[in-house]
């Protein structure tokens, strides 16, 4: 029957054009537009493996080898260590060892009478790379470094409780002076008892054992590395000291706020004069320009009044003060930090350092520490917050003084304990040297070249750390939700994240720590702002059930007919197969 | 031709501003407070503060950053530098100012909030700024100021010319943006307390408790910062913060009719002490209508008198850094007894008002009523109109008529509006006739927003910000154009530059005005219904395009099938 043919294949046509225009024209015109992005590189960085060159100079001065040892100079020794953290994440430290024995001009230096001049001098002849350790093998009856003893002059951080709070005491340091490390990137090592009939081998790997020691102080050590993975790694296999440094560091930023406030509370009976900004010229300025390769930093100072403490202290009377007891001290920053205000001007974070003068009827006021002792620098810092200290000034009140009395704060005593609390923060500091050990002071510029350096490694390992984390959960998410539009911006910020981190971990491998530091905070900036960008917000939670609720009123009245037509065709096609087969039969 | 003369009046005269500070040697930044009562004839009582801190920097310098604090707020600086911000005019208020009752305020605002900054001329992205600007305002004030955009911001020419130094008059740096519907409470009051150097601790921010002032029937509260002369002579810049705030207590109504106020019943504190980082804590009583209208007590002997807004009114002034002014009692209490009924006030010169009529939700029209309470002179005002998008102006309608008579202005300045992307802006110099009243009138067409254009209430209507009524009118006093040492603060924020006239601001009311509002579930109607008569359209096709048609055998009608059956019975032939 013609006509019935028609018919079938008119349904057959509809069906047809459905299929192939009407589908994917819905599909294409509803689809979220997901710009393309490069995961498989991402999954290569899920599991990270990082490796750290280190370049070790070891100069012999004149009187420590025999002149049969000093034959085979100059040697070079590469030494690799491999430490597996976690499943995902491997270290590779590479440490290139090159030992020669000590230019006329550098035995000149080492001829200096003190070992600070003798590191100045060095520090004229060559200026070695960021990153790389010297280390001077000097004889052992030199006379350079016991006298180091007397002029160095170290604070020891003696960690109280884990997390909270740090005093600040001074420290007499004692035993043999081993090792000398200097303000640059050198260090002074006397030389251990060698036999003469020693060959060169046994000599070296006799001086191994220090050089290790010199090296983990003035670069890394196993642990800050590992410390500062931890955005990555559980913190199972960290020592509890390391693990109080990292958490006490501020997270890495590309910039940070530093603000001093000065908190009076009682400007009815004390007027205060700080010289804050010439204080900050002399005492925070050299430390910030030295910092500049890591961060930005502003500096900025105010004045609050009737800012109170959120702590009654209490009198005792045995010493006839107020105290403020170690336990009491985390009560203490929430009242005055609603005074503080944020900077409305930036987002980054900031470091509060607050100078507290306390009222004529609470004074003196002293921090005690766990054990009832009075804190020298009546000063304690808050991990990642920063710093309070009190000022007592209740002395200078004469006896007919007329309110308000002046008052000079002296900056010097204010800015040695917010600079000590400033480069904890910032994650200088690390607790305590091996002993035998001798660190000079950083003088002026607050930081010593070794210390930036330590600061660059573990920096750029904590960027690499964090930046990685953030693309492969980022990407992890983009893959599980399908809803999410994943615009070209977003695209091109998580691919030049990957180059960054690509670059930062091969320079890292190269040993360029300055290119690593920055590459690796690219690579931050990047991801963050791929991972906080607000198109990602867009139909995230558009539910497919909702999406067929609105398309079922179209799509039942049109796919019912077409269905039932060629479940039709096809129970015709097969009667008429069965016929054909009865009648062939 | 009057014009620029108003301009030039509107502008500062540099040389006056900042001779009032009286300079401590050695002290960069001072800070002074003063209040001021006011009784006022309706029998309501008007309170103003006023905290000003100067300080001699410069925000703008080029490579010097600011960034050492003492009495002025680090949040506020902080802003002024990054935005590179001139001057910065902010007010939240709550009410509406019943000039015509009340008289004029020292610093007039418009209901809700207002905005506007003068950019410095260096400033490349002038929109960009604004907008990250309005941000970071709103997070350091609690307010919605985030919801200033390009959408309900103009740029005015001619009515908010910059208060403090520098003659700038090129208005691509100025932004100015009003939002009628911000609701002021206690949660904006608190940051704006915590930009005082004593906080609400001592001086006469101990008044300022926020369930005392938000029962009232005005309150507004303003920051004003600009930069002024240092001395006399002008040689260098000095910055000032202005922190004001008005209220109006309606305590006739409060007080069961009895009329007797004091400082306890309004702010439920008394005054102890002046903060003592001021140089100047002053409480000024305006008792020119006393003894007739009320009675003071405790009576002091510093009488000041004072030219303000055209009236030369007599003040009992309450120093509060000297030790005598509390008394025994060591606290102050002031207490206002009442004589006898108000009176009548004198109809300020200015006044104006503003509403919107017509019917129906397609057009309508935009009255603006100014007043001319003058009885012989005639002075010229500038009006300036906002009028969000969706009103679609018809300018072409505009009149503007006093006394039954066409008043053509002397200068018009009309941006008409961008869909979605800009408001219309309607600036007009208008002369008033003596004692007169003049209509200004446009119609508008409604617009049709798009469904998620609409507010969570569309059925509340949509808010259309007040005009702003700017003119230098005639005094009736001489106006004192010296500055003197101890030059109250309330006479000291705008400029006066000649003896015969002053400036003033009148802010009418706010609209209210309905849009059509469609019913919300519309979208989803609207896809059933369209995929419904798709669906049914489609199967009608589907069925005539698939199904194959028979030419059935016609039946035989009713009555010969009822014979066949019978016939069927019978055992008859059938019929055919």
């Amino acid at each position: 029957m013609p006509e019935k043919q028609r018919g079938r294949y008119a349904a057959l046509a509809i069906a047809a054009v459905v299929i192939v225009v009407g589908i994917p024209l819905w599909w294409k015109t509803t689809e979220t537009y997901r710009a393309w992005l490069p995961f498989s590189e991402i999954s290569e960085l899920d599991s990270l493996q990082l490796q750290l060159s280190v370049d070790i100079e070891v100069v012999f001065s004149r009187g420590t080898l025999t002149p049969e040892q000093q034959k085979k100079f100059p040697l070079s020794h590469v030494n690799e260590k491999e430490h597996q953290v976690d499943a995902k994440t491997g270290l590779r430290y590479k440490y290139e060892t090159r030992y020669r024995t000590a230019t006329i001009m550098e035995e000149d230096a080492l001829n200096q009478p003190t070992a600070a001049e003798a590191d100045l001098s060095l520090h004229m002849l060559s200026e070695s790379s960021c990153g790389s350790v010297v280390v001077y093998v000097i004889p052992e009856s030199s006379t350079l470094l016991p006298e180091v003893r007397f002029r160095a002059f170290v604070y020891f951080y003696i960690l109280k409780s884990l997390l909270k709070l740090i005093m600040l005491i001074p420290a007499v340091y004692f035993q043999d002076v081993k090792v000398y490390v200097g303000q640059r990137r050198t260090a002074l090592l006397r030389s251990p008892p060698f036999k003469t009939s020693w060959n060169l081998k046994e000599v070296l790997s006799n001086l191994d054992v220090e050089v290790e020691q010199v090296v983990s102080t003035m670069s890394f050590g196993h642990q800050d590395i590992v410390a500062a993975l931890s955005n990555r790694v559980r913190m199972t296999k960290v020592t509890k000291e390391s693990m109080a440094d990292s958490m006490r560091a501020i997270k890495s930023s590309p910039g940070y706020e530093i603000t001093f406030s000065l908190l009076n509370p009682d400007p009815k009976s004390h007027s205060l004069h700080w010289d804050i900004e010439g204080a900050v010229q002399s005492y925070i300025q050299p430390l910030l320009n030295k910092l500049a390769p890591i961060a930005n930093f502003s500096v900025d100072s105010q004045i609050l009044y009737y800012a109170v403490l959120g702590v009654n202290p209490r009198f005792d009377n045995s010493v006839s003060a107020y105290t403020l007891s170690a336990d009491s001290l985390s009560h203490v920053i929430n009242p005055v930090e609603a005074r503080l205000g944020s900077n409305a001007a930036s987002s980054n974070p900031v470091l509060n350092f607050l100078l507290y003068v306390p009222d004529a009827h609470h004074s003196p006021l002293f921090i005690r520490d766990h054990s009832k002792r009075e804190v020298p620098s009546n000063a304690f810092h808050s991990p990642r917050w920063g710093g309070i200290m009190v000022y007592n000034v209740n002395e200078m009140y004469g006896p007919e003084a007329e309110r308000p009395v002046d008052i000079n704060i002296n900056m010097a005593k204010v800015m040695g304990v917010f600079l000590a609390q400033l480069r904890l923060m910032l994650g200088v500091q690390h607790t305590h040297p091996p002993t035998g050990f001798v660190l000079q002071s950083p003088g002026s510029a607050g930081l010593a070249d070794w210390e930036l350096d330590r600061l660059l490694w573990s920096r750029s390992v904590e960027n690499i750390a964090t930046a990685s984390t953030t693309i492969t959960s980022l990407a992890q998410l983009l893959d599980q939700i399908g809803n999410i539009v994943i615009n070209d911006n977003i695209a091109q910020q998580v691919s030049s994240a990957v180059t960054s981190l690509q670059s930062a971990v091969a320079e890292l491998e190269a040993g360029n720590l300055a290119f690593a530091l920055q590459y690796s905070r690219e690579a931050i900036l990047a991801s963050e702002r791929a991972f906080f960008d607000p198109s990602l917000l867009h139909l995230l939670y558009f539910p497919d059930d909702q999406k067929f609720a609105i398309y079922i009123p179209l799509f039942l009245p049109m796919c019912v007919p077409i269905v039932l037509s060629l479940l039709k065709i096809v129970s015709e096609a097969k009667k008429r197969r069965a016929d054909k087969q009865a009648k062939s039969d | 031709f009057r014009l620029s003369s108003l301009i030039g009046h509107i502008s500062t005269c540099p040389s006056l501003i900042g001779q009032c500070c009286q300079r401590h040697p050695g002290s960069v930044d001072e800070f002074q407070e003063e209040l001021v009562i006011r009784p006022l004839h309706s029998g309501d009582i008007y309170a103003s503060f006023q905290f000003r801190t100067l300080w001699d920097t410069d925000f703008l310098q080029e490579g010097q950053k600011v960034s050492h604090y003492r009495l002025f707020p680090k949040s506020l600086g902080q802003v002024l530098s990054k935005f590179s911000v001139r001057e910065l005019h902010i007010s939240f208020t709550q009410g509406f100012w019943r000039t015509m009752q009340w008289g004029q305020p020292f610093i007039p605002s418009p209901p809700g909030a207002e905005l506007w900054v003068w950019f410095h001329d260096t400033v490349s992205d002038v929109d960009g700024n604004w907008k990250e600007l309005t941000n970071v305002l709103s997070g350091i004030f609690c307010a919605s100021l985030n919801f200033i955009d390009l959408t309900n911001t103009v740029q005015p020419s001619a009515s908010f010319k910059p208060l403090g130094l520098g003659n700038a008059t090129d208005h691509r740096f100025l932004r100015y943006a009003t939002l009628p519907r911000e609701i002021v409470c206690t949660e904006n009051l608190t940051p704006w307390k915590k930009l005082l150097p004593c906080g609400s601790k001592a001086g006469l921010a101990v008044l300022l408790k926020s369930e005392k002032l938000f029962h009232s029937s005005f309150h507004s509260q303003a920051v004003h910062i600009r930069p002024v002369c240092q001395d006399e002579q002008c040689t260098s810049k000095a910055w000032e913060l202005r922190q004001t705030l008005n209220v109006v207590f309606d305590l006739y109504t409060a007080g069961q009719g009895k009329k007797e106020w004091s400082l306890f019943k309004m702010f439920s504190r008394t005054l102890t002490e002046a903060c003592p980082l001021a140089t100047s804590s002053k409480v000024y009583v305006d008792i020119t209508d006393n003894p007739e209208l009320f009675e003071l007590s405790p009576a002091t002997p510093l009488l000041s008198q004072a030219v303000v807004l055209g009236d030369r009114r007599t003040y009992s002034v309450f120093d509060l850094t000297r030790a005598e002014t509390f008394g025994q009692l060591r606290s102050l209490n002031l207490l206002l007894r009442w004589k006898g009924d108000g009176g009548e006030m004198l109809r300020p010169l200015l006044h104006a008002e503003r509403y919107v009529a017509g019917f129906g939700l397609q057009t309508g029209e935009i009255h603006t009523v100014i007043y001319n309470n003058h009885p012989y002179r005639a002075f010229p005002v500038l009006l300036m109109d906002s009028v969000p998008w969706y009103l679609q102006l018809y300018i072409h309608t505009l009149t503007v008529t006093s006394k039954s008579r066409d008043n053509k202005p002397s200068y018009i300045h009309y941006q008409p509006a961008k869909d979605r992307h800009r408001p219309h802006l309607l600036e007009m110099l208008i002369q008033l006739p003596p004692h007169s009243m003049t209509e200004v009138t446009v119609q508008f067409e409604r617009a049709l927003l798009k469904w998620t254009e609409y507010t969570p209430d569309p059925n509340h209507g949509f808010y259309v910000g007040s005009s702003v009524v700017s003119a230098l009118v005639p005094s009736m006093v001489a106006m004192n154009t010296n500055f003197t040492q101890d030059q109250p603060l309330f006479s000291s924020f705008v400029p006066v530059k000649e003896e015969s006239s002053y400036f003033v601001r009148v802010y009418t009311e706010p609209l209210l005005v309905n849009l059509p509002t469609p019913d919300f579930s519309m979208p989803y109607n609207v896809i059933c219904l369209t995929c419904t008569v798709v669906a049914v359209g489609y199967g009608s096709f589907y069925n005539l395009l698939t199904r194959t048609f028979q030419v059935d055998e016609p039946s035989l009608p009713l009555a010969k099938r009822l014979a066949n059956l019978i016939r069927r019975i019978r055992g008859v032939p059938l019929l055919t």
